[in-house]
């Protein structure tokens, strides 16, 4: 028997009252593989990641984590599923109630009940590893810059050493040389971990960096899903349009001319 | 035509009003299983009881103990019309302990912490910090709204308690110092008229009160959308919504305890 895809969504269905958000998204990530999903924004990118990480619940379809059913799964299971997930936010989402090694060793200490100076023990290592040092881990997230926050949000992410690691916009808002930076890291902890990652984005520099396959989403559905290597030669106007940042082309924008 | 648009614009208010009781409820019924469910965080309702119950003991102290002084001035002076100016030790503690000090305590300890906790959750739920610690396998009714809900419903009675002593006393210094009382009779009326129930009904208010502040500030604050403009309306949604509830949660409570 295969290997069941370590995410598979199959027809997932997303509305807000009349608005249609998502209209049947498949996509299967396997084991180990780095998955970016471009598209433009308002386009359901951010809803489809919040529907497999079970924040919001899909209207209809199905969404299976190592071959097991998510949507509608009880309380312990979901906990379960939250245990092989870690999650940098797009605006980093650190808890500025709790010093930077607090937010980094929150998942250890509340979600698998580890003593505190163990979890700080790692929590240092990881923070380590994005490339800050002891002294940052004693500041308030509101003393960093917004390089750092996405930093401290990229070592929380990968505390806990879960299997699945999605990234929302990881570089929205960094300067260049940072988003580079941010970029390198996600790919080196992911490697590191062996984890699968899933990650949203609408800058294509970053998604050509981290991703093994790109796929892109436009109207609530993938229309395009291949490797990397291919994108430039995807053959599909839409992706073409996007990936060159072209104003004009299948994708219209609503824009007032004089 | 106009009068059906009123009625269909009458149905629609209703609606939602019917609407937002059952979010409500839905929301408290699930806050408060949590409560009784683990895991805990001891902690973090000790800090919200530090900061519930001790940090609001100045403004709850300074409002009973204002209440108390005007209160006596007021029965002395409206008693003295039908020549009863001796009831003033009397109502005053009666009036305190039934009726003032958990209502004024209530209401000020809304505006007090109802208010940060709507700000303070209102803010953590549009920087999706609430979605964070659900990505970190913690459940955020059990962190943060739990531990509002124990501190609050346990440390109002506290606070009103304290309230009520001061009020008394409020009412005890002027009576004594400007109404001209003998003090030793002052206090021995205070304490020979007040019954147990008078001192109960205060309490057991003040814990329904702290329930309904912490609840309307976790409640506003959990569904706040929309950057600052969300955050700001929930904040003033949770005050008004606390002092209403408590308003009327009030007149019930008073009604069960002494309807005959």
């Amino acid at each position: 028997m295969a290997e069941s895809p370590k995410i598979s969504l199959r027809g997932v269905h997303k509305s807000f009252g009349p608005k249609h958000v998502l209209s049947g998204i498949d996509l299967d990530v396997g084991r180990g593989e780095s998955v970016v999903i471009i598209g433009g924004s308002g386009t359901g990118k951010s809803v489809m990641l919040k529907c497999i990480l079970g924040i919001l619940s899909p209207d209809q379809g199905k969404i299976a984590i190592d071959g097991v059913e998510s949507v509608g799964a009880g309380s312990a299971e979901r906990d379960r599923f939250m245990r092989k997930f870690g999650m940098l936010f797009q605006s980093a989402a650190l808890f500025d109630s709790l010093r930077v090694w607090e937010n980094v060793a929150f998942g250890l200490i509340q979600g698998k009940g580890m003593a505190r100076a163990e979890a700080r023990e790692i929590a240092l290592k990881k923070l380590a590893q994005v490339g800050l040092t002891t002294e940052v881990a004693e500041l308030r997230p509101a003393e960093l810059s917004g390089g750092m926050q996405k930093r401290v949000g990229l070592a929380r992410a990968i505390a806990t050493d879960p299997e699945i690691i999605f990234f929302d916009e990881p570089t929205t808002g960094l300067d260049p040389i940072m988003a580079d930076v941010i970029n390198d890291l996600i790919v080196s902890s992911v490697k590191d971990l062996g984890a699968t990652a899933l990650s949203i984005t609408h800058d294509i520099a970053s998604a050509r960096k981290i991703a093994d396959r790109i796929a892109m989403i436009h109207d609530g559905r993938i229309i395009w899903d291949g490797p990397v290597a291919q994108l430039d030669d995807s053959g599909n106007p839409y992706v073409d349009q996007f990936i060159n940042g072209r104003a004009d082309g299948p994708i219209k924008m609503l824009v007032l001319r004089p | 035509m106009i009068v059906l648009n009123l009625l269909a614009n009458i149905g629609r208010l209703f609606l939602g009003f019917l609407g937002a009781s059952g979010r409500l409820a839905i929301f408290a019924g699930r806050a408060v299983s949590h409560v009784f469910r683990p895991p805990f965080f001891p902690l973090i309702t000790l800090q919200q009881m530090i900061s519930i119950g001790y940090f609001s003991l100045p403004v709850v102290g300074l409002t009973t103990l204002f209440t108390g002084m005007a209160l006596a001035l007021q029965i002395f002076e409206g008693t003295a019309r039908f020549n009863a100016e001796g009831a003033v030790a009397q109502v005053v503690a009666i009036g305190m302990a039934r009726e003032l000090a958990p209502v004024l305590g209530g209401l000020m300890v809304a505006g007090r912490v109802g208010a940060a906790m709507a700000a303070e959750i209102g803010t953590m739920r549009v920087t999706e910090q609430i979605d964070a610690l659900t990505t970190l396998s913690t459940n955020p009714f059990k962190y943060l709204i739990a531990p509002r809900l124990i501190a609050g419903t346990l440390m109002l009675p506290f606070l009103v308690l304290v309230g009520d002593i001061i009020g008394i006393f409020g009412g005890f210094v002027i009576s004594v110092n400007l109404l001209h009382f003998n003090a030793a009779t002052y206090v021995k009326n205070t304490v020979d008229f007040l019954e147990n129930v008078d001192i109960i009904s205060g309490l057991v208010k003040a814990g329904v009160f702290g329930f309904i502040v912490t609840l309307m500030g976790c409640y506003h604050g959990f569904r706040s959308r929309g950057g600052a403009e969300g955050v700001g309306a929930a904040t003033t949604n949770a005050v008004v919504t606390a002092s209403i509830l408590i308003l009327t949660a009030n007149l019930i409570i008073t009604r069960l305890f002494f309807s005959n």
